[in-house]
């Protein structure tokens, strides 16, 4: 409850430079919630994938950040949100190496498998909104589940 | 804005103004040379601040007899835009906030409505409202152009300073015969992994090397961007005839690199920078030897 203020925030996503602080913020609240180095590497990792994904295809927005606390382990829930063309094949978008970019076609897929809780909610026309959770210090859970 | 219906008579309020600014051009400039914004930039001379004044005056009278009194971008403001600029830059440089300059610009309008009221005695109570609304809006146009100028040099320097990062932060190091290194420190962004490129390339024509090391230890985050930058940066630098080691691969980030799912596999790593040096002597043939068996490394 006491490392709440630290943690809590709603970043925008609008350059290149915006994705720099996301990566700071996320990894200054990862630490303040007790997260390993690899946890925190590992969450970073996928939010910059996502902050990425955000900007290039989503047309810029936002990431909130929120601690999850009351459970048996600290967690931290990050929620990238877009007002761009949202996802028409999510499975699709989901599989390695499938780009709509130029890029590898690996950061959703990738992002998915760094972090414990995964969800993507995207609406063609309306925008994308993946939330994200990670646990500090505990196994990540079976994969499969969306 | 109010409507002027008497434009005959005048011109609009706000040419009015602008014919009040030529005519007392210099007693605005005299006053202005007192306040603040103009006394702490101009030290040197009173003198220097009431020419400088007089050419702020004349600015915006020119704005004022095209009736842009609202627009901050009208043409009689570019004049004294670099001026204005100077002018802000001093004052923050003086360790003020946005706000306080802004507050020291406002410091200007009392002064030119007092003289404004004065030059105006015979008119009805209507005119000299409608003027003295034109010349508040103008003096607010006039703040507004240098808040703008003051944020768009904030803007400037941080984009130079950008730059600067850029070339600083990418040495190239020729570690041994035929041996270069790029430490790399900080985001890899397309940016910076351009010009890493770029100078590692030359690097390896200039210095004729056969090894290329590229170090990641002072890179936070590798995501698959940055991945993908190392891996175009070592295809390039194998085109050029020489191998490229990517060292420093930290175990965070060697776990994430695995869950990701990025393929590293075309690319030689090595722990450490020693270790990618180590590699690289040895495939020349120059391998590190004790020069002591046994006795140096028992500490």
């Amino acid at each position: 409850m006491q490392t709440a203020a630290g943690v809590e925030a709603c970043l925008p996503i609008r350059s290149d430079m915006d994705l720099v602080w996301v990566r700071q913020h996320v990894r200054q609240a990862a630490a303040l919630l007790g997260f390993s180095l690899v946890e925190q590497t590992k969450l970073v990792t996928a939010a910059s994938e996502l902050a990425r994904n955000t900007l290039v295809h989503g047309g810029g927005g936002q990431m909130e950040t929120e601690a999850v606390t009351g459970g048996p382990a600290n967690g931290l829930r990050l929620t990238f949100s877009d007002e761009g063309p949202g996802i028409p094949d999510l499975e699709r978008a989901l599989s390695d190496g499938y780009t709509s970019g130029d890029g590898l076609g690996m950061g959703l897929g990738g992002a998915r498998r760094l972090v414990h809780e995964f969800a993507v909610d995207s609406t063609p026309g309306v925008g994308t909104k993946v939330t994200v959770v990670s646990w500090a210090a505990r196994s990540p859970r079976p994969r499969g589940e969306l | 804005m109010p409507e002027h219906e008497s434009v005959e008579k005048h011109g609009s309020p706000a040419q009015e103004v602008g014919d009040f600014l030529r005519r007392r051009g210099e007693q605005v400039a005299q006053r202005w040379a007192d306040e603040p914004l103009f006394r702490t930039v101009f030290t040197v001379s009173r003198d220097e601040a009431v020419e400088a004044g007089k050419i702020v005056v004349e600015a915006l009278a020119q704005v004022a007899d095209t009736n842009q009194v609202h627009d901050p971008d009208a043409a009689g403001f570019t004049v004294v835009r670099e001026q204005l600029s100077r002018m802000g830059a001093a004052r923050s440089r003086a360790g003020f906030t946005t706000a306080q300059v802004s507050n020291d610009v406002n410091a200007l309008r009392p002064p030119v409505e007092n003289l404004l009221l004065a030059d105006l005695p015979d008119a009805s109570a209507d005119r000299v409202r409608e003027c003295t609304t034109a010349l508040t809006v103008l003096m607010g146009t006039l703040r507004l152009v240098v808040l703008e100028t003051a944020l768009s040099e904030g803007q400037a320097l941080i984009e130079r300073q950008r730059l600067q990062l850029l070339e600083v932060a990418t040495p190239v190091i020729k570690l041994w015969d035929g041996i270069v290194a790029v430490p790399l420190i900080g985001t890899l962004d397309s940016a910076r992994s351009q010009v890493v490129m770029e100078s590692l390339l030359e690097a390896v024509v200039e210095q004729r090397a056969r090894f290329a090391i590229l170090d990641i230890t002072g890179v936070p985050t590798v995501d698959s961007l940055v991945a993908q930058h190392l891996m175009k940066t070592v295809a390039a630098t194998r085109l050029m005839g020489a191998e490229c080691v990517v060292s420093g691969i930290r175990p965070a980030i060697a776990q994430t690199i695995v869950h990701l799912g990025l393929d590293l596999g075309t690319v030689l790593t090595r722990a450490s920078l020693a270790d990618a040096l180590a590699y690289a002597l040895h495939e020349l043939g120059a391998d590190i030897i004790n020069a002591t068996p046994g006795g140096a490394g028992s500490r």
